[in-house]
C-alpha cells in the first residue's frame, strides 16, 4: 500500500519542531527513525496531515556522561547504542537489549526516542528504562521536564508525552559498582517482537541480592516492574523462596492474550524468565532445574 | 504542503535532482523515478528486506524511508554496488553455490551480506544467519546463501600464515 | 577431455556431457546486478495502475456502490464495477469432469451483487499511479448487507448452516470414497489399533514478488499481450481468449523473470482476469501488482485439513490397514481451472503409499466456506498425506514398542517388488524406499543420535528424532487435468536450431521461476549435441515464440521438458551430421560433434567447426552437393504415456531440541534422501529439495492463516503470518539414490516438491519423539510453543 498524502516539514531547530507540533496537535506526527511510523503509514493505519522530520536536529544525538548520569540523546540510533563505549561500561543491559531489536537495517535508523515514544509493550528499551530506573526528558512549549520511566509508560502505545511535547533525551543512572545484568526474551523468530522478556539489573554480594530490579516486557499492556522480585532481596535464595516469588508474580499483572500466546502462557513464561534470571545472576544453574515453575 | 519537494542527492555516484511528493518512499523513488528496479518491494512494512539499500554506507530498508529524507545523502543500490566491483567475489560465490533461485531477494541479500563482511572478517555460520535474519527468501532455504557468504569471507581473509 | 569410440549413441554417455554435473546456471548475473526484469518492474506507455476495492466482509450483499466523487479525483482513469466488467469478460466455473460430483458456482472477475470472502474485489480503480488509485479507492462508498458467513468446515454441511450457493443445494464441493482390501477384518485381526485427529494450518505461498500482471490490449491490432509471472502461459492464453471472446492467436502471454511461485502463480485469479478485461475496456495497458496485504487475502491458500487417521498393526510390526476420514474447507469457489478438489484427491491417493499394507479405506470431503479460495500449492496434498501416514506409523510403533526405523524396515515396499500398484490405484515403476532408508540411517548416524538423546535426557535436555517416508507425484500425464476437460497441456515441446554462427538457440515450452529450467535445458542440449553451454541460448515463457506446452508445475519440467529437449537435439545432431557428411564426403556414422566442432567419431580429429558449417549452410548453399537441403532446426514434443505419473520416493529426518519449560523448539539438523531418477544438475536438485524442506519447516512450526469466526483473516501481514527466516532453520544434508524412469531416454523424474512433502511430518514425529517421556502426543501443526506447553500440561 502507499501512504496517504501529507505535508512535510524538516524541523530546523528544536523550537521550530515544537512550534509545528503545537500548531497541528494530533494531526502531526514526529518522524525520527521512521521504523515504526512508516509501516503504519504505508498500511494506511494512520494518515497524519503533517510529518515533522526531526532528523536534522543533531543536538539530539549522542551519548554523554553527566556526573552520575548517562544522557542519551533521543535521536541516538540503536546501532549507536550498540557501538557506544559509554553504554557498554555504564549501561550494558541496554546494549544487550538492543541486540534483540529487529535487524541491522532497522537498527541503523531506529532511535531510542522513537522507540520509547512509540511505547510498544513488546519492545525492549522501555523495560530497560524501568530496570535501570531511568528517566525521559521531554521538552514542550513551556520548557523541559523529567519523567521517571515508571510514570512514563501508561498503556499500549500510550505515554505521558503531551501532543505538543518532544522526547529529547533519556537519563540513566550509572551502573553501580559490582552490578550485573540479565536480559532474555522469547520471540518466535530472531528479531521478532517478544512474547515475553525480562530486563534485569542487580547487585549481588556474597551470593545474596543486595538489589534486584526486574522489568518485564511483552506480557502486559506496558513494561512492568515485578514487585515479586523484592522478596528475593537481602535473603538467601532457596527453591522455596523462588517458588513463592513465582506464585506472587502470577498475580501481579494483567497478562495479555493474542495470537502468539494466551494469558496463561505469558504468566508461565514470566515465571520461567524470573527463575532463569535469578539462577543466572546468582550463578546457581541448579535453581532453574529444580522444577520451581509450576 | 503536500506538493512536490525538491531533493538533491547522490545515487550510485551520480548527482540526482528531483521534485517528489513527501509521501513517496525511497524504494518507489529509486524504482519508479530513477528506473533502478534492482531494489525490490516485497512487503512495504519493513519486514522482508527485499528493499535493502545503502544510505551513507549503512544498510536501510528503502520502504521505510521517505525520498525527502534521502536529501543530501549518498544512496547506493544493487546496481551501483555491483558496477563498482565491490561485491564481485560475493556474486561469484552466489553463482557457484546457486545461492539464488528466483533472484527477487538477492539484491537485498547481497547488500546485507556485504554489510556483514565489511564489519566481520570471520563470521561463523550462526553469525551469518543472524545478520541475514531480516532478509526473507522463500526459494533457497538459506543454506546456500550462508555457504556463499562463508566462502567469500574465507576468500577475503586469504591464505592463513 | 575424453573421446569415445563410435558405438551406440547413448545420450547420458556423451563426452563432456553436462548431465549429472553441477554447473552454475547461465544468466544469473543479471539477477545479481539487479537487472532482472520482473513484471512488477514493467512500465508501458499510457499504462494505468489498477487497485481493487475489496470487501471487508466474509459474506455480504452489495447494496450500493457510490463512486461519483472518486471518479473526479486526481489521476483517475476509470472506476469499474462487476456488472460493467461482465460485459467484457465472462464468468467461469472451476470443475473437472473426472472428479465425479465436483460442483462449484460461477465466479466473476469482479463480484456482482454478493461478495463471498473477505478480500473479494467489488470494484476496480484505474489511475495513473498506484498511490492515486488508492486515494480514489478510499473515496468510494460501498454499502453491504452482511450475511451469515460459513467459517467452520466442521459444521459447513450441517442443516442449520447457510448454503453459500443456493443453486448447488449444499456446501459440499466434492466427496471421494475409496475402499480397498478388507479394512474391517484387518483392524479386527490387528494386535493394536491407533487413531488420531490430524489438524493442519491453512497455508499460503508468500512469494516475495507478489502476483503482478501487465495486460496490454492493442485495439489497433486486436491483440492482447499479457505479461505475467505464470507457470503455465499457454493455459493463461487459452483462458484469457476464451473469456474475453478472442481467438487464442489474439493473445500472447509473456512471463519475464518471476519472483517466486511454488504453485501460487499457476492459477487463474479473478483480479488478474479483471486486469485483462480492464485493459480491453480502457484500450490501454493496465498493471496490477498485489500488495502484501492483498497477497495474504487473495493468493490461494492451501492445506486446511482435518484428517482422522487410523492404523492397525500386529505385534511383529506388520501394518495391517490404513483408514482416513479427511475434511477440508476451501473458499466459496473451486479454483479455476485446476479445481480445489485436487488436493483432497491427492490425499486419498497418497496415504499409505510407501507401505505394503493392502487394506485401505478413505473418505475425503471438500466443503465451501466464506474464506479465501484454496488450491494447489507446492507438493499439493503430499504434506497432508505424509504427515498422516508417518504420524500413524509412529503411533503404531509406540503401541507395540518398536523403533520407528525398524517398523519402517518391516513395512516399506521392497526395492525389488516393482512394477507394482498401491491400494489407492497408483502405478509404481521403480522406487527405492529401502535403499533410501539405509542411506538416511547412515548419513544421520541414527544410533549415535539415539545414544546422544538418551544421555541428554538424563540431564533434562529433550531432543527428538523424526523420520518420514514419502512418495511424490511427478511428470504428470493428461491423467491429472486433461482427462477432466481442462485445456492444460500435459505435453511439452522444444525447438532447437543452429544460428548463423554455429551457436544454438533453443525454445522450450516449460517455464522458469528460479528452479533452473534454463540451465537444465541448456545442459541437455549441450550434452546431446556436443556444444558448450555458453553457446546455448534458451528462450522460454512466451507463447508467440515457444512450442505449445504445459509449463512448469507438478515437478514436470526436467522429466517432460527435458525429454523433449533431448529428443529435439538428437534430431538436430543428426541433421548436422548429415550435412557435415555431405560437406566432408564422409558418412554420418563416422562423425561426431564435440566442443562445438564436428570431429571424427573414431580418433576425435577435428573436421569442421560448427561455426564454419553454419556459414556454409546459411550463406553458401551453392557449395553443397546437389539434392542436399540442410535443416538445422528440429522440434520435438514429449508426453509420458505408459505411467500416468512418474513416482519418486524419499525419506527425511529431523533432529531437534525442545525447551520443555518454554515450549520453544530448536531445529538442529535435517536430512533428506531423495530418488528422482536421472539427475541433470545435482546442485540444482539439492537446492530445490532444501527450499522445499524449509517451506515444510515453516508449515511444521510457524505458518497458519488465522481466521476468526466471522471469516476475517486476522494475520494478513508479514509480522503476524510467520515464515521461516535464516536464523530459524538448520543446515540440511541431502543424499540420493538413482532409479531412472525407463519411459524416457533421459530417465529424469521430478524433484521440485519432495522437500515440502515430508519435512513437516519429520518434524512432527521428532517432536513426539522428544516428548515421549512425558506421554504427550501432538497431531496438529503448527507446533507453536503454546501447543507444546499445553501438551505438556504446563499451561
Amino acid at each position: 500500500m502507499k501512504a496517504s498524502a501529507f505535508a512535510y516539514a524538516r524541523a530546523t531547530s528544536l523550537d521550530n519542531a515544537l512550534e509545528l507540533l503545537g500548531a497541528h496537535g494530533d494531526r502531526a506526527k514526529v518522524l525520527s527513525g521512521g521504523q515504526s511510523l512508516m509501516p503504519a503509514m504505508n498500511l494506511r493505519l494512520i494518515a497524519p496531515d503533517l510529518i515533522v522530520d526531526i532528523g536534522g536536529l543533531s543536538e539530539l544525538r549522542g551519548v554523554v556522561l553527566q556526573g552520575t548520569n548517562l544522557r542519551i540523546g533521543a535521536l541516538t540510533r540503536h546501532v549507536d547504542i550498540l557501538n557506544s563505549p559509554e553504554i557498554a561500561v555504564h549501561a550494558p543491559l541496554m546494549r544487550e537489549a538492543v541486540t534483540h531489536i529487529a535487524h541491522p537495517a532497522i537498527r541503523n535508523r531506529g532511535t531510542i526516542g522513537g522507540s520509547l515514544a512509540h511505547a510498544d509493550p513488546a519492545s525492549e528499551l522501555p523495560a530497560c528504562m524501568l530496570a535501570l530506573d531511568g528517566a525521559v526528558i521531554a521538552r514542550g512549549p513551556v520548557g523541559e521536564r523529567r519523567i521517571a520511566a515508571v510514570d512514563f509508560f501508561q498503556g499500549i502505545f500510550q505515554t505521558a508525552l503531551a501532543a505538543d511535547e518532544l522526547l529529547v533525551a533519556v537519563e540513566l543512572p550509572l551502573a553501580k559498582q559490582g552490578s550485573a545484568h540479565f536480559f532474555q526474551e522469547y520471540a518466535r523468530r530472531h528479531g521478532d517482537y517478544a512474547i515475553a522478556g525480562l530486563a534485569g539489573q542487580a547487585v549481588v554480594e556474597g551470593g545474596v541480592f543486595a538489589d534486584l530490579e526486574v522489568a518485564f516486557f511483552g506480557i502486559a499492556d506496558r513494561p512492568v516492574q515485578a514487585k515479586a522480585a523484592r522478596r528475593l532481596v537481602n535473603s538467601p535464595v532457596t527453591p522455596a523462596l523462588i517458588s513463592d516469588a513465582c506464585e506472587a508474580l502470577g498475580e501481579e499483572f494483567d497478562f495479555q492474550e493474542d495470537q502468539q500466546a494466551s494469558a496463561a502462557m505469558r504468566r508461565h513464561l514470566a515465571r520461567v524468565l524470573l527463575v532463569r534470571c535469578v539462577a543466572t545472576l546468582l550463578r546457581r544453574p541448579e535453581l532453574s532445574l529444580s522444577g520451581v515453575v509450576p | 504542503m503536500t506538493t512536490a519537494t525538491a531533493i538533491s542527492l547522490i545515487v550510485n555516484g551520480e548527482r540526482v535532482e528531483a521534485h517528489v511528493e513527501p509521501r513517496l518512499n525511497l524504494a518507489d523513488f529509486l524504482r519508479d523515478h530513477l528506473r533502478l528496479t534492482g531494489t525490490h518491494v516485497g512487503c512495504e512494512h519493513g519486514v522482508c528486506g527485499a528493499c535493502t539499500v545503502r544510505v551513507n554506507s549503512e544498510i536501510v530498508r528503502a520502504c521505510l524511508m521517505l525520498a525527502v529524507q534521502a536529501n543530501a545523502t549518498s544512496v547506493e543500490t544493487i546496481e551501483g554496488v555491483s558496477d563498482s566491483g565491490e561485491i564481485s567475489d560475493l556474486q561469484n560465490a552466489f553463482r557457484e553455490r546457486n545461492a539464488l533461485q528466483c533472484g527477487y531477494c538477492t539484491p537485498g541479500m547481497l547488500i546485507t551480506a556485504q554489510d556483514l563482511l565489511k564489519h566481520e572478517a570471520e563470521p561463523s555460520r550462526d553469525r551469518i544467519r543472524e545478520h541475514l535474519s531480516g532478509n526473507y527468501c522463500r526459494c533457497t532455504g538459506y543454506q546456500a546463501i550462508v555457504d556463499a557468504v562463508a566462502a567469500t569471507a574465507r576468500l577475503r581473509r586469504g591464505p592463513k600464515e | 577431455m575424453t573421446r569415445k569410440k563410435a558405438g551406440k549413441f547413448s545420450v547420458l554417455d556423451r563426452p563432456n556431457s553436462y548431465i549429472g554435473k553441477t554447473v552454475p546456471r547461465p544468466n544469473l548475473d543479471r539477477l545479481m546486478q539487479g537487472r532482472g526484469l520482473y513484471v512488477s518492474d514493467m512500465e508501458l506507455p499510457r499504462m494505468g495502475h489498477a487497485v481493487f476495492v475489496r470487501s471487508p466482509h466474509a459474506h455480504a450483499k452489495i447494496t450500493r456502490i457510490e463512486s461519483m466523487s472518486a471518479k473526479k479525483m486526481p489521476g483517475v482513469i476509470a472506476i469499474v464495477t462487476g456488472p460493467e466488467l461482465a460485459a467484457v469478460i465472462t464468468p467461469w466455473v472451476g470443475v473437472l469432469s473426472h472428479l465425479k460430483g465436483l460442483k462449484s458456482a460461477p465466479q466473476h472477475a469482479i463480484a456482482i451483487d454478493r461478495v463471498c470472502w473477505q478480500g473479494e474485489a467489488v470494484a476496480a480503480v484505474v489511475a495513473i499511479s498506484r498511490a492515486l488509485a488508492e486515494d480514489a479507492a478510499e473515496a468510494i462508498l460501498v454499502e453491504y448487507e452482511e450475511l451469515e458467513a460459513v467459517t467452520d468446515m466442521r459444521t459447513a454441511l450441517d442443516p442449520e448452516t447457510p448454503v453459500i450457493h443456493a443453486l448447488l443445494g449444499d456446501n459440499l464441493a466434492f466427496e471421494r470414497i475409496h475402499d480397498a482390501g478388507q479394512v474391517d477384518q484387518a483392524f479386527a485381526a490387528s494386535d493394536a489399533v491407533a487413531e488420531a485427529d490430524f489438524i493442519f494450518g491453512r497455508h499460503t505461498g508468500v512469494t516475495l514478488e507478489p502476483r503482478a500482471v501487465v495486460a496490454d490490449w492493442n485495439a489497433a491490432e486486436a491483440r492482447l499481450t499479457i505479461y505475467q509471472g505464470t507457470q503455465a502461459p499457454h493455459m493463461v492464453q487459452n483462458i484469457a481468449a476464451l473469456h474475453l471472446g478472442l481467438e487464442e492467436s489474439q493473445v500472447r502471454v509473456v512471463c519475464k523473470d518471476v519472483g517466486g511461485s511454488f504453485g501460487i502463480k499457476v492459477h487463474i485469479y479473478a483480479d488478474e482476469m479483471a486486469t485483462y478485461a480492464l485493459s480491453k475496456l480502457l484500450r490501454r495497458p493496465v498493471k496490477f501488482v498485489a500488495d502484501r496485504i492483498e497477497s495474504f487475502n487473495t493468493d490461494i491458500h492451501a492445506r486446511d485439513h482435518r484428517c482422522r487417521g487410523r492404523i492397525g498393526v500386529k505385534r511383529d510390526g506388520t501394518i495391517t490397514a490404513f483408514e482416513i476420514d479427511d475434511l477440508t474447507g476451501i473458499g466459496p469457489y473451486s479454483m479455476y481451472p485446476r479445481t480445489s478438489a485436487i488436493e483432497a484427491n491427492q490425499v486419498v491417493n497418497l496415504v499409505g503409499g510407501p507401505y505394503l499394507a493392502k487394506n485401505y479405506r478413505a473418505r475425503a470431503r471438500v466443503v465451501f466456506q466464506n474464506k479465501n479460495v484454496m488450491c494447489q500449492y507446492r507438493a499439493v496434498g503430499h504434506p497432508i498425506a505424509c504427515s498422516v501416514t508417518e504420524g500413524l506409523v509412529d503411533l503404531a510403533a509406540t503401541k507395540i514398542g518398536m523403533d520407528p526405523v525398524e517398523i519402517r524396515r518391516r513395512n516399506l515396499i521392497p526395492d525389488d517388488a516393482y512394477p507394482c500398484g498401491s491400494p489407492s490405484g497408483l502405478k509404481f515403476e521403480q522406487l527405492s524406499h529401502h535403499a533410501s532408508l539405509g542411506k538416511l540411517v547412515e548419513m544421520m548416524d541414527y544410533e549415535a543420535l539415539r545414544t546422544e538423546q538418551a544421555a541428554l535426557r538424563k540431564r533434562n535436555v529433550h531432543r527428538g528424532i523424526g523420520i518420514a517416508s514419502f512418495i511424490e507425484v511427478t511428470n504428470p500425464s493428461a491423467a491429472f487435468y486433461g482427462v477432466g476437460g481442462a485445456k492444460i497441456s500435459s505435453q511439452d515441446g522444444v525447438a532447437v536450431r543452429l544460428d548463423a554462427q554455429g551457436a544454438v538457440i533453443c525454445q522450450t515450452s516449460i517455464t522458469e521461476q528460479g528452479q533452473g529450467t534454463e540451465s537444465l535445458t541448456a545442459q541437455i542440449v549441450g550434452s546431446v549435441l556436443g556444444v558448450s553451454m555458453d553457446r546455448v541460448r534458451v528462450i522460454l515463457g512466451d507463447t508467440d515464440v515457444t512450442p505449445y506446452g504445459g509449463g512448469t508445475w507438478a515437478s514436470r519440467g526436467a522429466g517432460i521438458g527435458g525429454e523433449a529437449a533431448l529428443q529435439a537435439t538428437k534430431i538436430l545432431r543428426k541433421n548436422i551430421l548429415d550435412v557435415a557428411a555431405a560437406i566432408l564426403q564422409s558418412s554420418p556414422s563416422e562423425l561426431d560433434i564435440a566442443d562445438n566442432i564436428v570431429v571424427n567419431a573414431g580418433d576425435g580429429a577435428a573436421r569442421i567447426e560448427l561455426r564454419e558449417l553454419a556459414r556454409i549452410v546459411y550463406f553458401r548453399p551453392d557449395t553443397l552437393p546437389p539434392g542436399v537441403q540442410a535443416e538445422l532446426m528440429a522440434t520435438r514434443h514429449y508426453v509420458p504415456r505408459e505411467y500416468p505419473f512418474a513416482f519418486t520416493n524419499g525419506i527425511q529426518a529431523s533432529w531437534l531440541e525442545i525447551d520443555t519449560e518454554t515450549g520453544f523448539i530448536r531445529l538442529l539438523k535435517h536430512w533428506v534422501v531423495e530418488d528422482c531418477g536421472t539427475i541433470i544438475n545435482p546442485q540444482l536438485v539439492d537446492e530445490q529439495i532444501r527450499g522445499g524442506v524449509v517451506q515444510g519447516l515453516g508449515a511444521a512450526l510457524f505458518e497458519k492463516c488465522v481466521y476468526d469466526e466471522r471469516g476475517q483473516l486476522t494475520n494478513a501481514n508479514m509480522a503476524d503470518y510467520l515464515v521461516p527466516m535464516s536464523a530459524e532453520v538448520p543446515d540440511i544434508d541431502v543424499g540420493h539414490v538413482v532409479s531412472p524412469t525407463l519411459e524416457s531416454e533421459l530417465g529424469a523424474k521430478g524433484a521440485g516438491e519432495a522437500g515440502t512433502a515430508g519435512a513437516a511430518a519429520a518434524v512432527a514425529n521428532a517432536v513426539n519423539d522428544a516428548l515421549r517421556p512425558f506421554g504427550a502426543v501432538i497431531t496438529e501443526i503448527p507446533l507453536t510453543p503454546q501447543v507444546i506447553l499445553k501438551a505438556l500440561g504446563r499451561i
